[in-house]
């Protein structure tokens, strides 16, 4: 099984170690005098660059929030001026501000170094046609897949979301042999196939990396199964660098997280204290080498644990396991991260409807499902349907353009969504992860 | 010359206009004219009743969403011509008709209008000399 860089990626520990901490005392200098918010946050605990030796002193810093990214909208974070920074990408937020980042050359650089490793722990080399179906744009999944396939040498074919029987057309017309997706469009794409009548015999997939939403084992099964390919689950996300945080090898257990680039440590998500190796909690971010955005300590809101025993594969990068839980509600929906309170804020806006709301979640054929059950307010109800029915397109059409995402809405009667004391019940999600 | 009428917003689901019907049963209100518009997923019942006021009150109390309205009531005899007739003077007048439902009672029809401009729409019937029926009489059909 092919190492795309045997020296870092099978690196001794205590080598290792020794590289984060000069990257970390290296980060922590360039934010300190380059970003004023890290400067003043790190006043305020009494600490200098000084003070940061070695990874074993991280826990001193303050941790970063997708809050702090929000406040600081746009560039307000970013370490380098912006003629150094050659690409921004940016994912849906809450309030309509978008979570935005910039890379330099470098961290182009970087970026495409840590996909060519996840495709060829994928088992990818030169000689594959890398069929990628994320979406391109802003979002990271198309373009960081995009470098990393160039990078190994291999054919990539940038077919980016939607038009399934083309993408199928695609696949067999150009031998593709490594598709990447997210994993419940590669089972919807699976389902095509077999209703397209193009024979499994006439495709050339062999494997496919699958992220930027949580899937389980027996969607594993059944990707497997169904594409008879082998399926790898890939980590990241856009704030840390986009895909390419962390991949798993064809042992398929547990991520390797490319550790001489981004630190992971795990807190738990209520005392915030480190929590000893292979006990479950929140996964934090320190990037040690990215110069436009770097962040320290970034709290993900990911829930896993971390494994620093050595892989079969050869690899001395610790493993997370696969993600399958948040520490906060936001939901991920066709790779799309959506918080509750992003569709409150576009209710409250329009007149008509209540701020009661219910948002459902379901997979049916394997994909993504989102129903917003709303109420109607008497004061705005007359009696046309016509009326009731401009009412609910004006309301998908601000939802879906608020949030990038497809919607059914249902008006429902006054109070028929259960109120509560505490905190309001305000997503059902019937998928299993 | 309006008759109130009051509208009831409804999810389509099982069992829902029996409760407003239970509602007002208890209160001994009476039906004169019903009818029901419905998309896939919700539908608006449309009640002419005999105490109106008293009738939203009950809806309301047990949390539906209802609305007053107003309506125009044309009495003519219950053939189709009668009917068109009706129709034709108000978009004559360009005057659109935005529902209509009806029923008959012996020889006679009982049309129930919503007109885009309900005052032009009484002006231009009585000219023809159609039948508008008060609160009052519609109520004693």
């Amino acid at each position: 099984m092919d190492i795309w860089n045997r020296h870092f990626e099978c690196m001794d520990r205590d080598d290792l170690r020794r590289i984060q901490s000069d990257r970390l005392r290296e980060t922590v200098e360039r934010v300190y005098f380059n970003v004023p918010y890290y400067r003043q946050k790190m006043q305020e605990a009494g600490l200098g660059p000084e003070h940061i030796n070695s990874v074993d002193n991280l826990g001193k810093l303050p941790f970063t929030t997708k809050q702090d990214l929000r406040d600081n909208y746009p560039f307000g974070l970013f370490a380098v001026p912006m003629s150094e920074i050659v690409r921004i990408h940016a994912s849906s937020g809450t309030t309509g501000k978008s979570t935005v980042v910039g890379y330099t050359r470098n961290d182009i650089s970087t970026w495409s170094e840590v996909m060519a490793r996840t495709l060829t722990a994928a088992g990818a080399n030169r000689n594959d046609f890398i069929h990628i179906a994320y979406g391109y744009g802003l979002f990271t999944g198309g373009l960081g897949l995009h470098y990393g396939g160039e990078k190994i040498g291999a054919s990539v074919i940038p077919v980016s979301g939607g038009n399934t029987m083309r993408q199928i057309q695609l696949m067999r017309d150009f031998g593709s042999t490594v598709l990447a997706c997210t994993p419940s469009y590669a089972l919807y794409l699976a389902e095509a196939i077999q209703e397209s009548g193009i024979g499994r015999g006439e495709l050339k997939l062999k494997a496919g990396v699958f992220g930027a939403e949580p899937w389980t084992e027996n969607m594993r099964r059944e990707i497997e199964d169904k594409l008879q390919i082998k399926a790898i689950d890939i980590y990241g996300l856009s704030e840390v660098i986009g895909p390419g945080v962390a991949s798993e090898c064809m042992c398929q257990d547990g991520l390797h997280i490319y550790e001489d680039h981004f630190y992971p440590e795990v807190i738990d998500p209520v005392t915030l204290q480190v929590l000893p190796e292979g006990t479950q909690g929140e996964l934090v971010f320190t990037t040690i080498t990215k110069e436009g955005l770097p962040l320290i300590r970034y709290r993900t809101r990911d829930l896993t644990r971390l494994r620093y025993d050595k892989c079969s594969c050869g690899r001395t990068m610790v493993r997370m396991d696969k993600c399958l839980g948040r520490s906060d509600d936001m939901l991920i929906i066709r790779g799309v991260n959506l918080f509750p309170s992003q569709v409150e804020s576009v209710l409250l806006e329009m007149s008509g409807i209540k701020p009661h709301y219910l948002l459902i979640v379901d997979r049916v054929n394997n994909l993504d499902t989102l129903e917003l059950k709303v109420e109607v307010d008497e004061a705005y109800f007359l009696d046309r349907i016509s009326q009731l029915e401009a009412l609910r397109k004006k309301l998908q059409d601000n939802l879906e353009s608020s949030l990038g995402l497809g919607i059914k809405i249902t008006l429902v009667e006054p109070k028929m969504i259960e109120r509560s004391e505490g905190k309001a019940k305000r997503v059902i999600d019937k998928r299993k992860f | 010359m309006t008759i109130p009428q009051l509208s009831v917003f409804l999810e389509n689901k099982s069992g829902r206009l029996t409760e407003v019907l239970e509602v007002l049963g208890k209160e001994n209100i009476r039906i004169t004219a019903l009818s029901v518009a419905d998309t896939s997923e919700f539908g608006i019942l449309r009640l002419i009743v005999s105490d109106p006021d008293r009738a939203r009150t009950m809806l309301r109390e047990q949390n539906f969403s209802v609305n007053l309205s107003e309506v125009i009531s044309v009495m003519a005899p219950n053939e189709a011509k009668y009917y068109a007739k009706v129709l034709k003077i108000l978009s004559d007048l360009d005057i659109s008709v935005e529902y209509t439902y009806a029923f008959s009672k012996g020889s006679k029809s009982i049309i129930i209008l919503r007109c885009s401009n309900n005052e032009d729409a009484i002006r231009a019937l009585k000219e023809h000399e159609m039948e508008l029926l008060h609160a009052s009489e519609l109520y004693k059909i």
